[in-house]
């Protein structure tokens, strides 16, 4: 589904994020990419996004390759997958409803699929209760199930989470990590990154460990192990 | 593609009362902006108005031998009228010089009586020119020494042109009105180009606190133009509300403005040069239609085409 061939970025500044990475996920997998800060794990999501361009390699989702689409076809793509950020990355000036109700609304759902979905989604994060309130007014794990049910709400491909939880106290920390796999079991691909370990070991699933911008180990069912 | 417009406008809308500050900080640097259009727009028309008052003072005076006949001089008259830089013409007969002149002095039994001790009219006949530029005296005052001003039998119908004793003032005035114009038109152009400058760079400044959220937009599988659009609507709402403000603004300036030249000049030389006092009003109202089209379009213009830009950068992701 997403396959990683060779890839490759040096910064401007001549620092190396990626060293000559290859790796496949596949549909309905849960990976967990684990590393310390720096190991690349965040750059790695930026190519996925295509937020940023890998300096060679490629990187395919499906048979495309990411970084050669046109802006119209990279708007679609991105429909197809649901980003959750470690700063959760919510417009400021729109509630939480508004904020979801944006995500469906940009992909050209109608009104009344929006009414329909923004509170169903609300739910699933337990946030029913404070649909009108505005970012500012939400607290960082309420915060980031906004986001995640933002990535959620258009049904997409794969959940690419980076670093979710990394803002978070150890409760919220598991109650995100809890709606992740509840996702994932519904068969959407999770892509996760974290230094966590208490993390990589409430997940189990697959853990692809990275230093220095190099994959070095890829366990099916990993451990945390640095 | 409707619903998409319906939401854009509405998310714009939405986003302009929730921006609050923001939108008001654009509004109030906009209208600044469009109402230094308006002050070159009156400004231009006051300079054409002063201009033309100057204009309007300066004319020359023939005047014609005691024995020229009326008939020869009306002829003339006819004659200089069909002139291509002429403006106008009046013709004074001697009689009626002298009836102006007692007229004035009315009041001053010294002169009146000193014009009856000569016992016959002293003032001759004259003509009074106007011509459409300054520049244009010296040929009217050849043509009238030329022999086109002669009688049948080959004397000359004018005795005397006042044009040389105005000479110098007239040919001053003939250079210096365009210099004028010209200067006014440069410095209009200039202070329009850094109204521009500012009200563009004051929009963008608004646009890049929103970034971060442009490219999250992005990012979520926005559209260009459905993340572009809100601002675009957002701008264009500052445009109406700071052109309503800047006429506004002007019609108050506008109505002071008549007190304010008429306090400046004193009475008597207002309501001498009371065209020039009323000269703002009346022209404002006279064109409000055309003003209105300007100021309205020239605001949406500006907000919506700095959004445009200004949002541009945002959206490279």
């Amino acid at each position: 589904m997403i396959y990683y061939d060779k890839v490759t970025k040096i910064y401007p500044d001549g620092s190396t994020a990626l060293d000559n990475v290859s790796f496949g996920v596949e549909p309905k997998e849960f990976v967990t990419i684990v590393g310390h800060s720096g190991a690349g794990k965040t750059t790695l999501m930026k190519m996925l996004i295509a937020e940023d361009h890998p300096t060679s390699g490629v990187v395919f989702f499906e048979s495309a390759n990411i970084h050669k689409m046109k802006k119209r076809d990279m708007t679609r793509y991105r429909r197809r997958i649901g980003m959750v950020f470690q700063d959760y990355r919510l417009i400021r000036n729109k509630t939480a409803y508004e904020n979801i109700a944006f995500a469906m609304e940009a992909a050209g759902r109608t009104a009344s699929e929006v009414a329909a979905d923004v509170p169903h989604v609300l739910e699933l994060v337990d946030l029913a209760d404070k649909m009108w309130n505005f970012p500012h007014q939400l607290s960082g794990g309420e915060r980031q199930r906004v986001a995640i049910a933002r990535a959620i709400v258009n049904q997409p491909d794969i959940i690419v989470a980076d670093e979710p939880t990394g803002n978070l106290d150890p409760e919220n920390t598991f109650e995100i990590i809890r709606i992740l796999q509840k996702i994932n079991e519904l068969g959407t691909t999770v892509f996760l990154t974290t230094h966590n370990k208490g993390v990589v070991d409430a997940v189990g699933g697959r853990v692809i460990t990275m230093e220095k911008g190099k994959v070095v180990r890829d366990d099916k069912s990993g451990k945390y192990i640095l | 593609m409707f619903i998409n417009l319906k939401r854009i406008i509405k998310t714009g809308f939405v986003n302009f009362w929730r921006n609050g500050f923001l939108s008001f900080s654009a509004i109030i640097v906009l209208t600044l902006c469009l109402v230094s259009f308006g002050a070159i727009m009156f400004a231009d028309v006051f300079g054409h108005a002063m201009v033309d008052q100057v204009k309007d003072k300066i004319d020359i005076t023939v005047y014609f031998n005691q024995g020229a006949a009326e008939s020869d001089i009306l002829a003339l008259q006819q004659t200089v009228d069909k002139l291509p830089e002429v403006a106008s013409t009046t013709y004074i007969s001697s009689d009626e010089a002298l009836a102006n002149f007692q007229n004035k002095w009315q009041n001053n039994s010294l002169i009146l009586q000193s014009i009856d001790e000569i016992n016959e009219n002293p003032f001759p006949a004259a003509m009074t020119i106007k011509a459409k530029e300054p520049s244009e005296y010296s040929s009217i005052s050849d043509f009238l020494s030329s022999s086109a001003a002669m009688t049948a039998s080959g004397t000359p119908l004018v005795d005397s042109v006042n044009y040389g004793e105005n000479q110098v003032i007239i040919d001053r005035l003939g250079r210096l009105i365009p210099d004028v114009e010209g200067a006014g038109l440069g410095l209009a152009i200039l202070l329009v180009i850094v109204a521009v400058i500012v009200t563009f760079n004051t929009i963008r400044l608004i646009i890049y606190t929103s970034r971060d959220e442009i490219s999250v937009m992005r990012l979520v599988g926005a559209s260009n133009t459905y993340v572009r659009g809100p601002f675009v609507v957002s701008g264009i709402m500052c445009g109406i509300i700071s052109g309503l403000l800047t006429l506004l603004i002007l019609a108050g300036l506008v109505f002071w403005s008549g007190a304010l030249i008429a306090h400046i000049a004193g009475a008597t030389v207002a309501s001498d040069l009371s065209s020039v006092v009323s000269i703002f009003s009346a022209y404002f109202i006279s064109n409000f239609g055309e003003i209105f089209t300007i100021i309205m379009s020239a605001g949406i213009i500006l907000g919506a085409i700095s959004s445009y830009l200004a949002v541009r950068r945002y959206l490279k992701v």
